[in-house]
């Protein structure tokens, strides 16, 4: 504790939380090693660490949801004493006004947000609903800390960031002084990311203390006061965020350098895939198309920036195959293709890597070896008259678990037992292994940690170098700088031209993904969005 | 407080050793009723015992009775694993059993060696087409399968109804609602000698044995797995989702319909609206005491026919009330169901006081 990197200002009398020593083993992992962590009236301290490394673990021992096997958890009352808190007892931790914010969202989505937020905390047993009381405080609330949002819609309504809010508010309304956001920008867009953190800034000035868990560095240098970083259980460094550095930071969270994924200039070849005004026209924009034109070249990775909901799943269900145009036409090598199917796409070298990896990529009780076959178990390399081969699905995944490093207790282990990342090396290696000429890919990235970000990037970037053409369809900005050609930006179904990704201005990207800006070199009205039409 | 953790990975013991512990529990708590019955207890369980297993025509008995309700539970078993809800298979079996003795009763005739596979695969095609229409129902426009294939069932059994006054009924029957009798060539060999017990437990053995390789190790076994565990992961890696829907529903249907074929060429010799007495409703929970699994689904089956048959025996020898039977099973679904949790989850009695 006495490590604890903290203003000097501070006097113990702004100590708030403590956690000394606290050690948690299940069976032979230890996964939380005596971890010491302090929080004060009005900071924000970010706790990082890759997937594993005992952040969650540690949150469900603050919470009350595991009892830790060492080590203590002292809270300071509301008079300042520093208590002890009763450990296995998740009503003591909310009665000392530890408030949590689940990554996903625990609201009844039909009810309002303001039923959900006061939703427990009134009595059961009573005739009328006097409601203006908690208006009032919410309203306070509210105008305190720009946590805005409509608390008389029904939460399904809400976007997700609104839908934060209402999470936040809930903790607030229950008196919470410390607050613990689990991943919070993990499905938000970069502006719904920066509005929740002058929020929070907001929030700590006026002396709420916050914990977020994170695994995204820039945005942690960003909001956060103090840094700690954890790896394998254990605390590894602490350090101020105005002292902290990037490189740095990464190397203590992944315990080994980095690799910086970049892309080596290569001339790009023929068009592998090519949409020519496709229109889709499903009812609500998250799934339509308005003739829509993209191109992509072998060699190339194509970005497609945008913020999420703009018809990015209809652009991605089309190419997987799972979803047809209405109008409009899609060409493969010059090939207009008449059979929209996904069977026939993956057979045809269109390697698909899907939006939601545990959802769609995966079938969780199979075994590692099905699940990497299971594009392929009709192909006469893995059956006869019908009968599965074994030992060539179980043979492939071998090589599969050794090349991509899929970390798994073996071939027939089922896929529900793999982490996040481990399912998309698995999903890589079903896909990549079949050198694709056309690659998918649906933010491939996403909820991954740094390692496991960067062998994905390393991989795409591979296989762009071995002159496979590459959508990738992505909200974080970063990425789509870092690995793509070109970039088009998506918004509310139109498609920008692309550009080439060395003459883009992150700023004005920002505001093309926001509707506001066209690409420079539209050639028409169809493939850009009117410039007043969102704004 | 109790807290429930998932367990990765339940070994063999829970595996296999959880439902063989829930029925005997099952059959433990059974001593209650019993008691409040004022029935002897050991007693009670020993004719229980004796009337399953006493003698080889006790024992033929019980086989016989197993023998639909295989066949039913492998139906909701292959279902199940699509998660296609079949409710059905009562109804399936009463068309499967109609189906039989259209064709079997005297319309053609020929040896043994064709007239069976004759009067199989006519029962089959008709449980099959029962449940292929609620299915293509479900993929097409959405439709609750639970509703119709449950719904279909009372249909089914009035239209039996309706033949069984008019088109099919017997002219020697002296007016009951029956059909004509099966003809010699048609009907399923009795294995042993003056017993009930027919082919069609062969018949049925095959099938289990063969349903658990066809789903463990061929392309559409695959491919049914990954649509009922996972129907998005498979349509994404182009699995197609409503021919694997209609290929189980051929298969469900078939083994329902198949069991109506069963009962009525092998065990009664003629239908009449009282074949089953809800094979197709126990072969849910056997299935469900099977956990889905084919050779399982043997194994249940063998439990709950011993439990009716033993029960039924027992009832008449004491003058309890046969209905001690559907308690029994019914206890034994909620014991496994209660076991499966348990295998899944580890439980966690955490007191106030725990240490920190």
């Amino acid at each position: 504790m006495s490590s604890a990197a903290h203003k000097s200002s501070e006097t113990s009398q702004d100590l708030l939380l403590s956690l000394a020593g606290v050690t948690k083993r299940f069976g032979p992992l230890v996964a939380n090693n005596a971890i010491d962590l302090t929080v004060h009236k009005g900071e924000i301290v970010a706790l990082l660490g890759e997937n594993g490394a005992g952040k969650t673990t540690l949150m469900n021992i603050l919470f009350g949801h595991y009892v830790a096997d060492e080590g203590t958890v002292t809270v300071a009352g509301r008079d300042g004493n520093l208590e002890q808190l009763e450990p296995g007892a998740p009503q003591a931790a909310l009665d000392a006004g530890i408030g949590m914010v689940h990554q996903h969202f625990t609201l009844a989505e039909n009810l309002t947000g303001l039923d959900n937020i006061v939703l427990g905390t009134e009595p059961i047993f009573r005739l009328r609903r006097d409601r203006s009381t908690a208006r009032a405080k919410l309203g306070e609330l509210m105008a305190g800390s720009g946590l805005n949002v409509d608390l008389d819609q029904p939460v399904h309504k809400l976007t997700v960031g609104e839908k934060q809010r209402v999470e936040i508010l809930k903790a607030l309304y229950r008196n919470a002084r410390l607050l613990v956001l689990d991943e919070p920008t993990a499905v938000l867009t970069p502006q719904e990311a920066d509005s929740l953190f002058a929020i929070l800034r907001k929030l700590a000035a006026t002396g709420l203390a916050v914990i977020i868990i994170a695994h995204k560095l820039a945005e942690v240098l960003a909001v956060s006061h103090r840094i700690a970083v954890l790896r394998g259980g254990a605390k590894v460094g602490e350090m101020k965020t105005s002292d902290a550095n990037h490189k740095s930071i990464a190397e203590l969270m992944v315990g080994r350098e980095v690799p910086v994924s970049r892309r080596t200039p290569r001339a790009p070849g023929k068009p592998v895939i090519t949409l020519a005004d496709v229109t889709i026209d499903r009812g609500d924009s998250r799934r339509s198309l308005h003739g829509v034109n993209v191109t992509a070249r072998e060699g190339e990775i194509l970005g497609i920036a945008g913020v999420s909901g703009n018809g990015q799943a209809a652009l991605a269900q089309l190419i997987a195959g799972l979803d047809k145009p209405d109008s409009g036409t899609v060409e493969i090598f010059g090939e207009k293709v008449t059979k929209f199917d996904a069977h026939t796409f993956a057979q045809n070298g269109i390697a698909r890597i899907p939006e939601d990896r545990h959802h769609d990529g995966m079938v969780g009780s199979m075994t590692v070896a099905e699940n990497i076959a299971i594009e392929d178990v009709r192909s006469p390399e893995y059956q006869k008259l019908g009968f599965l081969d074994f030992d060539a699905i179980r043979k492939r995944a071998e090589h599969a678990i050794a090349d991509y490093d899929v970390r798994c207790p073996g071939p027939d282990a089922p896929a529900r037992l793999l982490s996040g990342g481990n399912i998309q090396k698995l999903i890589l290696a079903r896909v990549l292994e079949k050198s694709p000429k056309l690659i998918l890919a649906n933010q491939p990235s996403r909820g991954l940690d740094v390692g496991a970000q960067s062998e994905v990037h390393r991989r795409l970037l591979e296989a762009r170098q071995g002159g496979a053409a590459v959508i990738l369809i992505s909200e974080d900005l970063d990425e789509l700088l870092t690995i793509s050609d070109q970039i088009a930006v998506i918004h509310a179904g139109h498609i920008t031209p692309a550009m080439p990704t060395d003459s883009i201005d992150r700023s004005e990207l920002g505001l093309m993904m926001a509707g506001q800006k066209t690409a420079q070199h539209a050639p028409d009205g169809t493939t850009t969005t009117n410039p007043g039409e969102t704004a | 407080m109790i807290r429930f953790e998932p367990r990765s990975n339940p070994g063999p013991f829970l595996v296999y050793g959880v439902p063989i512990l829930a029925a005997t529990i099952a059959i433990l708590l059974a001593a209650i009723p019993l008691a409040l019955a004022g029935a002897p207890i050991i007693q009670a369980y020993g004719l229980m015992i004796s009337g399953a297993f006493g003698s080889v025509f006790s024992t033929s008995e019980m086989l016989t009775r197993a023998t639909p309700l295989i066949l039913t539970g492998l139906a909701a078993a292959i279902a199940f694993r699509a998660k296609l809800w079949n409710i059905g298979a009562e109804g399936q079996l009463y068309m499967g059993a109609m189906a039989a003795v259209a064709v079997g009763s005297g319309v053609i005739d020929g040896p043994s060696w064709v007239m069976i596979p004759v009067v199989i695969i006519a029962g089959m095609a008709a449980g099959a087409l029962m449940l292929i229409g609620p299915t293509l129902l479900k993929t097409r426009l959405g439709v609750d399968e639970v509703v119709t294939t449950l719904l279909l069932n009372f249909i089914v059994l009035l239209f039996v109804q309706m033949m069984l006054e008019g088109a099919l009924k017997d002219p020697m029957s002296m007016g009951w609602p029956q059909s004509e009798p099966i003809i010699d060539s048609a009907a399923f060999p009795a294995l042993l000698d003056r017993m009930r017990v027919h082919i069609g437990l062969l018949i049925a053995l095959v099938s289990a044995v063969a349903l658990a390789i066809f789903v463990k190790r061929t392309v559409w076994g695959f491919e049914i797995r990954a649509v009922g565990e996972n129907a998005a992961a498979a349509r994404f890696s182009g699995i197609s989702v409503t021919k694997t829907m209609i290929l189980v529903a051929a298969l469900s249907g078939g083994l329902a319909g198949l069991a109506g074929v069963s009962e009525v060429a092998g065990t009664r010799g003629y239908l009449a609206t009282d074949l089953s007495p809800g094979y197709g409703y126990a072969g849910i929970v056997v299935a469900m005491l099977a956990r889905l699994s084919p050779i399982g689904v043997i194994a249940s089956a063998l439990f709950v026919a011993s439990v009716f048959v033993g029960a039924d025996s027992m009832s008449r020898a004491i003058g309890v009330s046969s209905y001690l039977a559907d308690l029994i099973v019914a206890m034994a679904l909620l014991c496994v169901l209660i076991g499966g949790f348990l295998t899944r989850f580890r439980v966690h009695f955490d007191r106030k006081s725990a240490q920190g």
